[in-house]
């Protein structure tokens, strides 16, 4: 029963590979909030986002919409990797500080 | 204070509802308090562990480790149950005859103990790390301590009486179906697991295929609502599920139902030559 979920593990890799270079944005987090507040982005093209927290604490960068959720520890940056998305807004905020960090993202 | 509690309620109860779910489903085993307790115990300290070194974990494997870390434990938990449910389509049934001839619950050491341990340990340590991330954020940030712990302790307090409801709940199905229903439950957990771990790894870039949503339950459900978290805990419930997502989804079930209903044939088969030759 393992070796068939390992089996079907091994078979999904060569779906997998890496990225090529993508267009870079970047996102701040200072002060519990995002700056941009609000990032535009090609639609229907996949984007690197550089999410740097300059804030001594961690965060987690979280969206429903965009279907990521990643911890960005104090002082360091991390990357997310977006799209292609559809023309359209999206929500993203800080997990740790939802009061303060919220943004969009928007895809056009 | 309300967001404090607000936080560690929707962690703890995602910890919670997987632990409730193995409480119920270790029915019968005398020293799953032990196990459990275990697991929790381990999880508690992996969860420190991993916040402690989250910098260091997100910045490995060229800053995807995050990823590969979440995904990488999230399918260790879903061998694990499989590993459980694939024991238990065999030894359930005597289990519950056992336990319905005996009157009260009957000890087995034999079952796969560990692998149910190592389930509530991730499950803990994923939910936990993030806690002493967020915790540890406002201590360093000088918010009033008090403030911090008691709603810490409320939302800890909430998460654990919905994990300790699901367990009674399930107590109170009739033995004769109970591990079929505890099973149940278990591959639906896994399941979820497993989409979840495909979100991680398409996430970070690993896999790119079929990345798109495939639909949106947003208007009935939304993933941050404190039901949406709860079924997200339980069978895996995202609004806006990708392909790959789905895929994996539906893979574990089918792997999961095949290798018990394999096991399970095999098991009366095997048991057939004992039974006494009528005619």
């Amino acid at each position: 029963m393992l070796r068939i979920v390992l089996i079907a593990l091994v078979a999904l890799v060569p779906i997998a590979a890496f990225a090529a270079d993508l267009p870079e944005y970047k996102l701040t987090i200072r002060d519990h909030k995002f700056a941009p507040a609000e990032l535009v982005i090609p639609a229907n093209t996949k984007v690197k986002l550089i999410v740097v927290n300059e804030d001594a604490t961690a965060e987690e960068f979280e969206s429903h919409e965009l279907n990521r959720e990643k911890v960005v520890t104090g002082n360091a940056s991390i990357n997310v990797y977006v799209g292609p998305l559809k023309a359209g807004r999206y929500p993203y905020f800080g997990d740790f500080h939802q009061d303060t960090a919220q943004g969009t993202l928007i895809a056009r | 204070m309300l967001a404090t509690l607000l936080l560690v309620f929707r962690e703890v109860l995602e910890a919670a509802l997987v632990v409730g779910i193995v409480a119920a489903a270790t029915r019968g085993v005398a020293s799953r308090a032990r196990w459990i307790g275990g697991g929790i115990g381990l999880g508690v300290t992996g969860a420190v562990i991993v916040a402690l070194c989250a910098g260091w974990i997100a910045d490995a494997l060229s800053g995807s480790g995050q990823e590969w870390f979440n995904a990488t434990v999230l399918l260790a938990a879903v061998v694990m149950i499989g590993w459980h449910v694939v024991w238990m389509s065999k030894h359930g049934r005597e289990l519950a005859a056992q336990m319905q001839s005996v009157g009260r619950d009957v000890t087995s050491g034999a079952r796969p103990m560990t692998a149910l341990m190592a389930v509530v340990a991730i499950a803990v340590l994923r939910e936990g790390s993030e806690i002493v991330l967020f915790g540890y954020g406002l201590f360093a940030s000088g918010s009033s301590i008090s403030a911090l712990v008691l709603g810490a302790l409320l939302g800890l307090i909430a998460g654990v009486v919905l994990g300790v409801a699901i367990y009674f709940g399930l107590l109170k199905i009739p033995v004769r179906h109970f591990f079929g229903a505890t099973n149940a439950l278990l591959v639906l957990l896994a399941a979820g697991m497993a989409a979840t771990a495909a979100g991680f790894l398409v996430q970070a870039d690993v896999l790119h295929r079929w990345t798109a949503p495939l639909w949106s339950t947003d208007w009935l459900l939304r993933d941050d609502s404190t039901f949406g978290k709860a079924l997200h805990a339980l069978i895996g419930y995202t609004s806006q599920p990708s392909g790959m997502q789905l895929l994996f989804y539906v893979a574990t079930l089918a792997l999961l139902v095949v290798g018990m209903r394999l096991v399970s044939m095999g098991a009366s088969k095997a048991a057939k030559p004992s039974t006494p030759v009528a005619t």
